[in-house]
């Protein structure tokens, strides 16, 4: 399957359909003792958007996706999930935001003790206890014919290449129907062809759930295919923020270095 | 304490560390009993008392041995293996993708792992203690025939609660030392494979350690408490 940009909602669009953010990130900073990693970050996702967080590794990318799901604590600035702000919220309070989140790790972090139909099941489980059993393993099929990982059930997570579990880690983080969807270098360490298949696993993904999405990436390729605006990250400063014409043309040195040497 | 409760995570780790625990502790349990009762025969006979030997073998085995010996074999085993497995999710961010599914970790890792080794070693006990004292009259039988129910009878001779519960209750102190400080060494790791090691390592070296600190304080406890 060829990804189409066409399947992308255009952002003006999607901008007239609601006035509250689905993520809404206001002027965060973190440092990490001495080392400043996000230095007044501000970035904002509507409903059934796709923005890719480009960047130099260690510009702070994934610790952006950490603090949207709430893994780290920022130093200051605010996060707001759907007009609802992350701070000082209870385990509570903050399990419910997560549940509306969908959270696809950089290695995918499966479960190495449960099998990958085990793995998918498990937020069903714990959140929707008043599941029937029959009903629970039907959804769990349906995901992972949905990521094309219908036949790999009882497979442990171990036996399936690495792309594999990346097509299961994106099925888990569908599990509950998330309206937020963050994805941590989904391509990182696949080669060129299972990094466009899951382009286009996350392409057909978004187009059938709408889903605000944050996709943290150093491949431009896939940035360019899957988003619709890029945020290019540098010394934990936004540089540049637009669609992909917009950083082209850019004449901001570190941008045009940055396009020409990914 | 509040629901929901992870009873099945509860009961795979009350399998985890009871029943597959079992075995070592009985053969340990076992191997105590030999060695208690080869001393025990000899010691006494120096002093003619030679007919205390049932009472001296259940009084030390029920007492002492069993339960330390108990506590130090749970400590290496379920101790080493619940730091390395939680310490492996921890660095492969398994904990942290629990904890973005909205679950909370410490709630279903390591309040499973406290609660089955609390509920377990008094139970791994009994069974070091019933395989100590059956190897112990063993070992004194195939030197001068000793009749098990006569063993029993007289070693058991006088016994109250005080003599026997409390020693064997205090392993879930022992179980609760263990649990904490296995999940507090896995679920901090940092560093990699370097760091699940240590965290095994440092799982059972603490807890041994605290184990046998703790057993000083719950002696003198029960010295007190049941006199």
């Amino acid at each position: 399957m060829t990804a189409s940009p066409d399947t992308r909602m255009k952002t003006e669009e999607i901008g007239k359909e609601g006035r509250v953010a689905a993520i809404a990130v206001e002027n965060l900073r973190k440092s990490f003792d001495a080392l400043m990693v996000l230095n007044g970050i501000t970035l904002r996702v509507e409903q059934g958007e796709t923005l890719a967080v480009l960047g130099r590794s260690g510009t702070g990318k994934s610790v952006l996706l950490r603090i949207i799901i709430g893994l780290v604590q920022p130093d200051s600035g605010s996060i707001q999930i759907q007009g609802q702000s992350l701070s000082g919220l209870s385990v509570d309070e903050l399990g419910v935001l997560r549940k509306k989140m969908g959270f696809l790790f950089q290695h995918a972090a499966l479960y190495d003790s449960l099998t990958v139909a085990e793995n998918v099941a498990f937020p069903l489980a714990h959140h929707r206890r008043e599941m029937a059993k029959s009903e629970r393993s039907d959804r769990v099929e349906r995901l992972l014919a949905e990521v094309g990982m219908e036949t790999s059930l009882d497979k442990m997570p171990s036996e399936i290449s690495g792309g594999m579990q990346k097509r299961v880690g994106l099925a888990r983080a569908l599990a509950l129907q998330p309206e937020i969807l963050l994805l941590d270098e989904p391509t990182a360490g696949l080669d060129p062809i299972s990094s466009r298949e899951i382009d286009d696993l996350i392409l057909k993904l978004q187009a059938e759930h709408h889903m605000a999405s944050i996709v943290v990436t150093h491949d431009l390729f896939s940035a360019k295919t899957i988003s619709n605006r890029l945020a290019l990250l540098d010394q934990g400063n936004v540089v540049i923020e637009g669609t992909f014409e917009d950083l082209q043309q850019s004449d901001i040195s570190f941008v045009s270095e940055f396009l020409q040497h990914p | 304490m509040t629901p929901p409760y992870e009873w099945r995570e509860l009961i795979r780790q009350l399998d985890e560390i009871g029943s597959k625990s079992l075995p070592l502790v009985a053969l340990a349990g076992a191997a105590i009993g030999v060695v208690v009762s080869l001393e025990a025969r000899y010691t006494l006979s120096r002093f003619g008392a030679k007919s205390l030997f049932p009472s001296s073998l259940v009084y030390s085995v029920i007492e002492v041995m069993g339960p330390i010996i108990t506590g130090l074999v749970v400590s290496g085993r379920v101790g080493a293996g619940i730091g390395a497995e939680l310490a492996s999710m921890k660095v492969t961010e398994q904990i942290d993708a629990i904890e973005a599914s909205a679950i909370n970790p410490y709630r279903l890792l390591a309040a499973t792992r406290i609660l089955a080794c609390i509920v377990m070693l008094p139970l791994l006990t009994v069974a070091a203690d019933i395989c100590a004292l059956l190897t112990g009259w063993f070992a004194q039988a195939m030197v001068e025939p000793l009749a098990f129910r006569q063993f029993i009878e007289n070693g058991f001779h006088g016994a109250t609660f005080n003599a026997f519960l409390p020693p064997t209750f205090k392993t879930s102190v022992y179980g609760l030392i263990i649990g904490l400080i296995a999940c507090f060494q896995g679920m901090r790791t940092t560093g990699g494979a370097e760091g699940v090691g240590r965290a095994a390592t440092n799982s059972v070296v603490l807890a041994s350690l605290f184990l046998i600190l703790a057993d000083v304080v719950l002696v003198k406890f029960i010295l007190v408490v049941f006199p």
